[in-house]
């Protein structure tokens, strides 16, 4: 079992442990799930994604050979701006998903733990002039909750130039670190690379900060869910095209039909066939009646019986305070206020189509400095 | 007397009178489930054998059922845990309950670990 360069901390903070994409990872700390939930939408949680894969495109061509194995314009991504993008297959299905940033010629990517051996070999096999490098010696922490940026200030003022979703070197107290205004909670966040062997001093000094807690991978979970975003082998896998997992946005003009470079992506034809006349079936938001989970693989029916899509992701949501579920169901039955049936446990739990995401998302792209109103800027 | 056995599956069974007895789930058995959002309760009347599963528990993580540990009928359920699921994580052992049954064979309770030897068997596991 690999072990984060956290992992001390996380034995002695007395976190229960669990294997994660092959690492011992916390699962929650002894607040438990929902208390570390809502911190992190009222105050500011610390996560170790140190599991996550991370790993440099070097060369003059990075950005040529990237877009052929990615529907996403990163040839006019500017310096330090980051996309949320997917490595698609020859069947227009996904093979992960992933954020790529912008470094002038060269472009650093952050991979799902699960996926990153798969990734890894898959960049090594399709991209021939650009090195690939990948950086174990990185830890990955994120901070995440509308009090990430008054902490992340008092440490590092400079970081108040950060917009969402762009990244900068930064050094914190004295430790440097790559630093993105990124997340996947739904809150406004950074997530900080650092070298493994200063990750300790940097977590322990976030830690130290009055609004900070540490969250787990459960929390993680939970807080994902509530704000609609989808994990790779639950909510997408290579049996579901990025046009059905309602993540379309991440093909990029350019790359459609009548735009400047249309396909050269795997699976063009199916994804782009799928963006003119759209998919059979969706990717959705619902509501449960009722107080119980409701689970992966659950069937989502009609009254009588008959199954219209499956369930990929739910739980009784922390800040909801009830049951949501997102899954995919058949395009007919994909408008928001569709009444649906969820088959639990051999009963019918009646249930209503939603737009997502459950809880809206609070990016931020600028840091909001007191009585200032026009510091913050909504971002989505 | 009151004497509370526990199973190897982490359930406990605290008889007062020898003829029926309360069930539930061990201290441990909470903390290795996490914040328990739902519980689906049996209805009074329901006869189980040792084993069977008796009630739906789902933490925010994962999905658990809670078997009884000795065969029996329900005579009473404790219907607050429909409401404040949580009362299982604050008192496993005493108001998070989950039903009480008439004994099939009041002799299954010897069967069952004394506490002390629960406490042997979970200090093994870890």
């Amino acid at each position: 079992m690999l072990r984060s360069p956290l992992h001390d901390l996380h034995i002695e903070l007395g976190a229960k442990m669990g294997p994660f994409a092959g690492f011992d990872m916390p699962l929650w700390y002894p607040s438990k799930i929902v208390a570390e939930h809502k911190h992190t939408r009222s105050q500011a949680s610390l996560f170790d994604i140190s599991h996550m894969g991370q790993a440099s495109i070097v060369g003059e061509d990075s950005a040529t050979e990237l877009e052929s194995l990615i529907p996403t314009d990163l040839k006019s991504l500017s310096l330090h701006r980051m996309h949320y993008c997917c490595f698609t297959a020859e069947n227009g299905g996904i093979l992960d998903d992933l954020v790529i940033a912008c470094l002038g010629q060269d472009y650093f990517v952050v991979m799902n733990a699960a996926r990153k051996e798969h990734d890894l070999n898959h960049l090594r096999t399709n991209i021939k002039k650009s090195a690939v490098l990948e950086h174990t010696e990185n830890a990955l922490i994120a901070l995440q909750g509308p009090k990430a940026t008054e902490v992340l200030r008092r440490l590092t003022p400079e970081i108040c130039d950060l917009q969402f979703m762009t990244m900068g070197d930064f050094a914190i107290r004295g430790v440097p670190c790559i630093v993105s205004r990124s997340g996947y909670t739904g809150e406004d966040g950074f997530e900080i690379s650092m070298a493994a062997e200063t990750a300790m001093k940097l977590a322990k000094d976030l830690l130290n900060e009055p609004e900070v807690m540490p969250a787990g991978l459960g929390a993680r979970d939970s807080l994902r869910l509530e704000a609609g975003l989808r994990l790779y082998g639950q909510d997408m896998d290579t049996t579901t095209t990025p046009v059905e997992a309602g993540i379309q946005w991440t093909i990029s003009k350019s790359r459609r039909n009548g735009g400047a470079r249309p396909g050269g992506f795997p699976g063009a034809d199916v994804i782009l066939e799928q963006l003119t006349n759209g998919a059979s079936r969706r990717f959705v938001g619902m509501l449960p009646q009722g107080r119980a989970p409701v689970r992966t693989g659950t069937d989502i029916c009609l009254e009588d019986g008959e199954t219209i899509g499956r369930v990929t992701s739910g739980l009784v949501a922390p800040s909801v305070g009830s049951p949501i579920a997102m899954g995919y169901i058949d395009r007919d039955y994909a408008s928001p206020g569709t009444q649906i049936s969820l088959l639990l446990r051999g009963k019918h739990v009646p249930a209503e189509v939603i737009r997502l995401p459950f809880v809206k998302h609070r990016y931020q792209n600028t840091v909001k400095i007191q009585s200032n109103s026009n510091g913050g800027k909504s971002n989505v | 007397m009151s004497d509370t056995r526990y199973s190897s599956d982490h359930e406990w069974a605290r008889s007062e009178d020898g003829k029926s007895a309360t069930i539930g789930i061990t201290d441990y058995a909470q903390e290795q489930l996490g914040d328990i959002v739902f519980v689906e309760l049996p209805e009074e009347g329901d006869s189980f054998d040792a084993g069977d599963e008796v009630a739906v528990i789902e933490s925010v993580k994962a999905a658990a059922e809670l078997k009884t540990p000795v065969a029996g009928t329900v005579i009473e359920i404790n219907s607050d845990l429909e409401d404040s699921p949580e009362t299982v994580n604050e008192s496993p052992t005493e108001d998070g309950w989950f039903c009480r049954l008439e004994l099939s064979d009041p002799s299954e309770l010897d069967d069952l670990m004394s506490e002390e030897e629960y406490e042997e068997f979970t200090s093994n596991l870890e």
